[in-house]
């Protein structure tokens, strides 16, 4: 099966899943990729990436915890999948195989 | 601190079910954030927008968890077709039902739509149709009706000529076309032509056979229709050849043109002569001045003007002229305006009454009875598939269950429904061949059906598409929607209302189909109501022909002494004008120096004294003419509307001064009264008018010997006429035959929405037969039971037929305003005019309710006479 290709933004989501933990629901990644981003993301673009994760298999999820402020309607969790892991960390090893091939003089050029 | 109802109440219709739950909470969670954070206001903004975003159709389906099936498989195309031909061999009488009625509305449907084509394209034929123009003169009557005329005053087109030739290619003055006598050898015809300057064949793009467009600059030159040409000289060269117009006017053949198709406003017109020519006989044209209307004057315009830029320019040249000249208050309190009339305009906005907006209103009603009929046809088609969706229900289930998706099952039926309309619309060309003839004798056209044209092809395909469309939509999306665990386990939920979107549509079939019919009737009504007016003389036997050339005069004492001595005629006398038409309006009346008005002008005719003997027209007081008597030839005879203007109990023998503006006063006697007789339309108030002796003749009227049939008759009275005016062809009229001319357009009219209105109660009927028959076919249990139970036939009969009637009875209601205040509109442009009567709509309505109970009847009663056994055998 071709690797499923991992976007920017479902990068992000994906992180930010791994970074809530437990809490991670679609109102709580919403906020959090706002404050740590500091951009406006939109409720609904947020939701349908986790739906497109769910079905990559990245992501798993479970209904519970209904509260009087969300009218008695439950929360679906989200919980990164080992195959989700697993993306993130190809990611993340690519993106340092490239910093540490980049030439030592470029890197202080560019404050590191 | 809630968000609004709606967006959450649109959310939760058409967000996707499986998230639905968690969705909302979340947008719940986050707009009780977003009020504290950026404030109510910006949180509405953001909850909607969410709300919206993650609708359905906007947010990214769940893909199915099989892979998508190849839909134009040549093996699934294949199973569809047969599928759909072995559903329509099983259920001949449905497949009747719908083919047929399909066909026939589309047949109506394209006939109609070659009608319209045809009055649009009018004069199309011509190349310069954009540019060609009539010159016409736009007024206000006395009445302050709008007024166009054609007939123009002579130094019209002087003046255009000399001031404003920069605006126009051709000014070309002309007579107006009317019939004339040629003759070339023995051969002589009498055929309609028109003297027109030389420009004209250029102008109109004739076809020439032969000889060239420049044939008309000899003044002594004619230029023949092919079918002229044919008719005179057969199959020799016309060429060069010498013809003689109405015996004065000699010229020499100089071209041949292509007959002018029908639908130009030429078609009639056999040959072109130079205005000249006619000049050259008829000197007292060029002196005419600004007091006489006789001239047509066609233009046509340069390339770098428009139509309304030069009549802007040429719109005051008669009023100006007028002005100076003293006495014409009268024409120019009319306000003429001279004014360019696109030849676009001159078939549906060229009649007299500019605002007679009838020809155009005929042909938006032809086009709407069009889509009507093709509309009630869908209908059938619809109702029946739907009605029979039961039926297909479980090949539904099945289909559904190894494996096929909705997408193919809607283009399944969306492919029956295509072959359906297919097979109909094969049908329909094929009904469109074989009635165009007839409905081109209803309808008074030559329309044929334009096999070659492309557009007609591509015009016919959306047609075909969208009726398919249109007619299969509903079942293909309907029928696809079935659940198969449902459907196979016998569960097919038609719910209470389900049989609603029917029930509407059969309403809305009978709604048009008794429309239709009150329609006919009262038109007809009106016909038969103007046809049993009284006419005031004797139209059978009546013979008239019309005096066309300058050989006539002073025969007429010999002609009339030899008819009578065959025996075949008893009276035979001169008039001005024939029985049904006045050609010479005057007023100028007055009695004891008061004037006697008349309000569009008298008709004022000079007969010969035995006139009155030759139509017989009846007298209401006074007597006729004599020839005894001398002082007769200042006698005057009346009719019963000038009478009454007069305004006298017995008017005879009164004495008018009568001063009709070109002669002198002249003092009249009456020496009777007679009853109206109706000359010109026979929807209008009779026009007064008074019968003298002198001597304008233009017509000989002959009354045949009542013992003798008209075919004995005419042989003696055309060797009569062959032996003292053997210069002119013998052209007879009868009497009757020409009043029934004034008929033909409100025949025309009644016959075709007689034939349509029929057409549409055919196919409304055919829809409720199958409708009828399916709900028999299944109540088939329930009548058994009842049967058990020991309902009587008559019972049943009631049970399964008050459905319709019920409906059938709605659509009359909806029918019945409709109709009405269309047709009082109707009959408001006749003066002459029927009621609208209650029993008209009384019989309509019986009349649909007796043939729906008819069709209706058929499937109850054979329902209902179904022995149970065998109707419950199966359980």
């Amino acid at each position: 099966m071709k690797r499923a290709f991992l976007g920017e933004f479902e990068e992000v989501v994906l992180l930010t899943v791994a970074v809530l933990d437990e809490s991670a629901y679609g109102v709580t990644i919403t906020q959090e990729i706002e404050q740590k981003t500091g951009r406006a993301v939109g409720f609904s673009t947020v939701h349908t990436t986790l739906q497109r994760l769910e079905e990559k298999g990245y992501l798993s999820s479970k209904m519970s915890g209904a509260t009087a402020e969300r009218g008695g309607r439950r929360k679906r969790f989200f919980a990164v999948t080992t195959a989700g892991r697993k993306a993130l960390m190809e990611v993340k090893n690519i993106r340092e195989q490239l910093w540490d091939a980049l030439p030592p003089q470029t890197l202080q050029l560019m404050g590191g | 601190m809630k968000p609004p109802r709606w967006l959450s109440a649109l959310l939760s219709c058409f967000g996707d079910p499986n998230t639905l739950e968690e969705v909302q909470g979340d947008l719940l969670e986050l707009y009780a954030y977003w009020v504290e954070t950026v404030g109510e206001r910006k949180a509405r903004w953001r909850y909607g927008w969410s709300a919206i975003k993650l609708m359905r159709p906007l947010t990214r389906r769940k893909p199915s968890d099989y892979s998508s099936p190849f839909l134009l498989s040549p093996d699934m195309i294949r199973n569809y077709l047969k599928i759909a031909l072995r559903n329509l061999a099983k259920n001949k009488a449905y497949s009747f039902i719908n083919i047929g009625g399909l066909a026939v509305g589309m047949a109506v449907a394209i006939l109609n739509g070659l009608w319209i084509y045809d009055e649009l394209s009018f004069n199309t034929y011509h190349q310069n149709y954009d540019r060609i123009a009539q010159v016409t003169e736009l007024g206000v009557t006395k009445e302050k009706r709008p007024y166009l005329q054609t007939s123009l005053p002579y130094p019209v087109a002087t003046e255009l000529k000399t001031s404003y030739s920069t605006y126009f290619k051709h000014i070309l003055i002309a007579q107006q076309p009317s019939d004339y006598i040629l003759a070339s050898g023995d051969t002589k015809l009498t055929q309609k032509g028109q003297f027109i300057e030389a420009g004209a064949p250029e102008m109109l793009s004739l076809k020439m056979r032969s000889g060239t467009w420049a044939g008309l600059n000899d003044p002594h030159s004619v230029l023949l229709s092919v079918s002229a040409a044919r008719a005179l000289f057969g199959n020799t060269d016309p060429i060069d050849k010498f013809v003689k117009i109405n015996t004065e006017m000699d010229a020499k053949v100089t071209g041949v043109f292509e007959d002018l198709p029908h639908n130009t406003a030429f078609h009639e017109i056999r040959f072109f002569a130079p205005f000249d020519l006619y000049t050259s006989v008829n000197t007292w044209v060029k002196q005419q001045q600004w007091d006489n209307w006789f001239l047509f004057v066609y233009a046509q315009i340069q390339p770098n003007t428009d139509y309304a830029q030069v009549s802007d320019r040429i719109k005051d040249i008669e009023l100006n002229a007028l002005r100076k000249l003293e006495g014409k208050q009268e024409q120019i309190d009319r306000k003429p305006q001279i004014s360019l009339l696109p030849m676009s305009r001159w078939h549906l906005h060229g009649s007299y009454h500019a605002d007679d907006r009838g020809p155009v209103q005929m042909v938006w009603l032809i086009g709407l009875i069009g889509v009507f009929v093709l509309l009630l046809a869908c209908i059938n088609f619809m109702n029946l598939s739907t009605a029979r969706s039961e039926k297909r229900a479980k090949e539904v289930g099945i289909r559904k269950s190894v494996g096929s998706q909705r997408a193919q099952l809607v283009s399944q039926f969306f492919s029956e429904s295509f072959l359906v309309v297919l097979l109909a619309f094969s049908l329909a060309l094929l009904l469109t061949t074989l009635s165009l003839p007839w409905f081109n004798d209803i309808a008074a056209k030559q329309l044929s059906v334009p096999w070659a044209n492309p557009y007609f092809w591509l015009a016919s395909l959306g047609f075909t598409l969208l009726t398919g469309f249109v007619a299969g939509s509903y079942p293909a999306l309907y029928l696809s929607s079935f659940q198969p665990v449902k459907v196979l386990k016998g569960v097919v939920r038609v719910g209470r209302f389900a049989s609603v979107p029917r029930k509407v549509l059969v309403v809305i079939q009978f709604t048009v189909s008794v429309t239709l019919i009150i329609s006919t009737s009262i038109v007809y009504r009106q016909l038969q109501h103007a046809k049993n007016r009284p006419i005031g003389y004797n139209r059978n036997g009546l013979l008239q022909i019309q005096k066309k050339t300058a050989e006539f005069s002073g025969k007429f004492d010999v002609l009339r002494t030899e008819l009578k001595n065959t025996g075949a005629v008893v009276e035979v006398a001169e008039s001005r004008s024939s029985v049904a038409n006045i050609t010479m309006w005057n007023g100028g009346f007055s009695r004891k120096g008061k004037e006697i008005l008349c309000p569009n002008g008298c008709g004022t005719l000079s007969v010969t004294p035995e006139y009155g003997k030759t139509v017989g027209w009846e007298f209401m007081a006074g007597r006729d003419f004599d020839r005894g008597f001398s002082t007769d030839s200042s006698g005057l005879v009346v009719n019963e509307s000038f009478a009454k203007m007069i305004g006298l109990k017995n008017p005879v023998g009164e004495a008018l001064a009568w001063n009709p503006g070109w002669r002198n006063t002249k003092y009249f006697n009456v020496l009777g009264v007679v009853k109206d007789m109706v000359a010109m339309s026979p929807y209008e108030q009779t026009v007064p008018t008074v019968f003298f002796l002198e001597n304008y003749h233009n017509w000989i009227n002959i009354r045949i010997n009542p013992a003798m049939s008209p075919a004995e008759a005419l042989p003696k009275i055309e060797a009569v006429f062959k032996k003292i005016i053997p210069s002119a062809p013998f052209d007879y009229q009868f009497a009757d035959q020409e009043y029934a001319l004034k008929f033909a357009a409100e025949e025309r009219i009644g016959k075709l929405a007689g034939v349509f209105a029929g057409l549409a109660i055919f196919i409304s009927c055919l829809g409720l037969f199958g409708l009828a028959s399916f709900m028999a076919e299944q109540r088939t249990k329930e009548i058994g039971v009842r049967k058990v139970l020991g309902a009587s036939v008559l019972n049943l009969w009631g049970l399964l037929s008050k459905d319709f009637v019920l409906l059938v009875l709605i659509g009359f209601g909806i029918a019945t305003p409709i109709a009405y205040y269309s047709l009082s509109d109707w009959l408001q442009n006749y003066q002459y005019r029927t009621e609208i009567s209650w029993w008209i709509f009384a019989a309509s309505g019986a009349g649909a309710l007796a043939i729906t109970l008819l069709t209706v009847s058929f499937q109850s009663i054979k329902a209902a006479l179904v022995n149970p056994v065998k109707s419950l055998r199966s359980e």
